[in-house]
């Protein structure tokens, strides 16, 4: 059990620069979670779900702004990684990698309850991509271990933005090791075409890629460490190295493969949003496209067609959307072949449905290639 | 099935030649070589025993029927559909070893300078099972124990495997498929998403999953075991018997059959985009039968066939 003691000698060992931690010393007063009282609109509390699900949401809708209401509880956790078994301490927002998306409406007001139980050893705080002022909320969101905060900010703009934790001197640590998410900011009216035409999604599946530095002992055995502040120094000199132990969608290698495939029908609208809060990656569904991208996932540009690659820069969060026409098993992989198949960014989708001869047929299963053929081919000819 | 055709041999590497005639039962031939030939092997091994290399423990099993279906790829007429199911017998007894070759084992065929030095921890405990191996690796401690031991000691193929392994032998019943392949497609990957995480991924000391009935240690655990038998593709309907038989590619055997290119010495890396790869490759080797052992059974045979 870690003492709240413990755990703030453990921060302050850590957060070089974070000045306030003793402050938490002082027992601390909850505040009341219904800060926003200034504004005289509906409210909602939302029930997040862990990823890659969403929460249920209207793709459209006939109401007026509302107050949404969100809670992120901060968990420092050692998590399994891989099929070897290599440990990682990871920080998260609701105990998830990515951590949890939230939807709301362009002109809701995002009121958001940040928690840090005394379980926790650091300081967090949040910065959202889709807020504006005070770094994205960061800095009015520091929260110790024991404290809890609430922020509220107005989704004035529409599309996928990322959030993530953003403390001073610690920031990418925090970003690799799990902390960060995506909000989903949607046109009331729904999403639309270029031309205007309406959107709609069946299925909306969230993906969340990231960059893993384990550091590895004197024999190339990744270490295993028991608090996020015993392997800040090795996993820092990883990281400032720039190349990943592992590129992992939704926390870990196979998070979305084998069970926990993710599955669809034959012409089912598959809504696909990914983030990645650090740096860039290429999504590609092997067999399928993307009928409607938004690549930087900000829904007031129109959307590209019949894609094959789309890029999601590092910091962003982007949007596909596509109807699957063939049953069968789909990989949905970061393009960049070696992170997907050697490092991990592999996810699956089970399609069921009637296959289309149309679309696709073997025509001939493959056999011993004829005589004349060979004779063609030892000519030095093309045959055919 | 001929005298001929059970020593014809599937591939070229010069060292395992001898032990590809021995051990081969009956497959089509890439290279063909004349049957006598099998005959001129050594008699009664002589027991030359190199310092501190000691014969391993080895399981010996007479003959018996079991139920097998061969491996590889098959289709009916364009459709892929599984090989029958058989009763079979070995032509001669088994001679395998009890467990799989250890890190120990293997670290002495590499200080010999015989086998290469692999990437897998070198300071993984001497009585685990050598992991990391590709099939050339396995094939080079082959060539290198029959040197020093000299007896002949070659993989199993995957019928004598699949004897040794028992109760422990999965039957690779591929789904069938009607004309819509995706339904094929969905039902392999939902049979390979329920054998996820039977087993603890990283190599565990001998023994750690028991013994078979047959006395076989360790079969079908967490390492999975390269045979010599080679990828085949057959189409049941074709008259001619033509198959393709790449020996590039050879059966794994373990808590089930896979297809592995000889070179490959971790099956989860680099892998396909679907599918669920062995977690571990290993190996443990039969000491083949001394011909003069098999006289009675090869003169058995070519009389039936002479008679038949
Ligand atoms: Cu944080």
């Amino acid at each position: 059990m870690i003492t709240r003691r413990n755990a703030l000698m453990g921060a302050a060992m850590t957060a070089l620069t974070f000045t306030t931690a003793a402050r938490a010393e002082a027992p601390t007063k909850v505040m009341t979670p219904a800060a926003g009282g200034d504004l005289n609109l509906p409210r909602e509390k939302v029930k997040l779900v862990t990823p890659p699900f969403v929460h249920p949401h209207e793709q459209a809708t006939t109401k007026g702004p509302m107050i949404k209401e969100f809670t992120l509880v901060i968990e420092e956790k050692k998590v399994v990684i891989d099929e070897q078994g290599t440990t990682f301490q990871a920080m998260t927002f609701n105990g998830s990698m990515p951590a949890p998306m939230m939807v709301v409406h362009q002109g809701d007001y995002v009121e958001l309850t940040l928690i840090n139980p005394e379980t926790n050893t650091m300081p967090h705080n949040i910065d959202f991509h889709a807020a504006t002022g005070a770094l994205g909320g960061g800095a009015l969101t520091h929260v110790n271990p024991g404290e809890q905060v609430v922020l509220r900010f107005k989704a004035d703009r529409t599309g996928t933005f990322v959030y993530h934790c953003a403390p001073e001197g610690m920031i990418p640590w925090h970003v690799v090791s799990g902390m960060s998410g995506t909000i989903m900011v949607l046109p009331r009216e729904g999403l639309k075409t270029a031309d205007g035409k309406a959107l709609k999604y069946d299925k909306i599946y969230y993906v969340g890629e990231y960059d893993l530095y384990v550091p590895r002992d004197e024999n190339g055995k990744y270490k295993d460490y028991d608090t996020p502040g015993e392997a800040y120094a090795d996993t820092l000199e990883v990281m400032r190295g720039l190349v990943p132990t592992h590129v992992v969608f939704n926390g870990k290698v196979g998070a979305l493969t084998g069970k926990n495939a993710m599955t669809a029908k034959v012409g089912e609208t598959i809504m696909l949003v990914h983030s990645q809060a650090n740096r860039d990656t290429r999504p590609h569904l092997i067999g399928g496209h993307g009928d409607y991208v938004w690549e930087t996932g900000k829904f007031d540009n129109p959307p590209e067609k019949n894609l094959e690659t789309w890029f999601i820069r590092g910091g962003s969060a982007g949007a596909a959307l596509y109807t699957f026409k063939q049953p069968g098993i789909y990989a949905y992989v970061n393009h960049n072949l070696i992170e997907a198949a050697e490092l991990g960014a592999t996810a699956h989708f089970k399609v069921e449905g009637k296959w289309n001869d149309d679309l696709m047929k073997q025509v001939k299963p493959p056999q011993p290639i004829p005589p004349q053929v060979q004779g063609a081919l030892r000519k030095g000819m093309i045959p055919g | 099935m001929s005298a001929a055709a059970e020593t014809t041999v599937l591939h070229a590497h010069t060292e395992t030649l001898r032990n590809a005639l021995l051990g081969l039962a009956g497959a089509t031939a890439l290279v063909s070589v004349v049957g006598a030939l099998a005959f001129g092997l050594p008699g009664p091994a002589k027991e030359a025993p190199a310092a501190g290399i000691e014969t391993p423990a080895l399981v010996e099993l007479k003959p018996q029927p079991f139920a097998y279906r061969p491996a590889g790829d098959f289709s009916q007429a364009g459709r892929p559909t599984n090989a029958a199911l058989r009763t079979v017998s070995l032509d001669r007894p088994l001679a395998i070893m009890m467990h799989q070759v250890t890190v120990g084992e293997y670290q002495r065929c590499v200080t010999d300078g015989a086998c290469p030095r692999v990437a897998a921890d070198q300071r993984a405990p001497a009585d685990q099972p050598m992991v990391g191996v590709s099939w050339r690796d396995a094939n080079a401690y082959a060539a290198w124990l029959s040197a020093k031991l000299g007896t002949t000691w070659r993989l199993p193929t995957d019928e004598e495997w699949a004897f040794a392994a028992g109760s422990r032998w999965h039957d690779d019943v591929q789904p069938e498929g009607g004309v819509d392949p995706a339904q094929r497609w969905l039902a392999r990957y939902t049979q390979e998403s329920e054998r996820e995480d039977v087993a603890q991924r990283a190599p565990l000391p001998v023994g750690s999953f028991g013994v078979n009935e047959k006395g076989v240690l360790d079969i079908a655990g967490n390492v999975w075991e390269w045979t010599e038998s080679c990828f085949v593709r057959r189409d049941l309907a074709a008259a001619d018997g033509t198959q393709t038989v790449n020996c590039g590619v050879r059966v794994v055997q373990g808590s089930h059959r896979t297809y592995v290119s000889d070179f490959v010495r971790d099956a989860r890396a680099g892998g396909c985009a679907v599918g669920k790869p062995p977690s571990n490759l290993g190996f443990r080797l039969v000491r083949e039968t001394p011909a003069w052992k098999r006289w009675p059974t090869m003169m058995a045979r070519l009389l039936k066939g002479a008679v038949g």
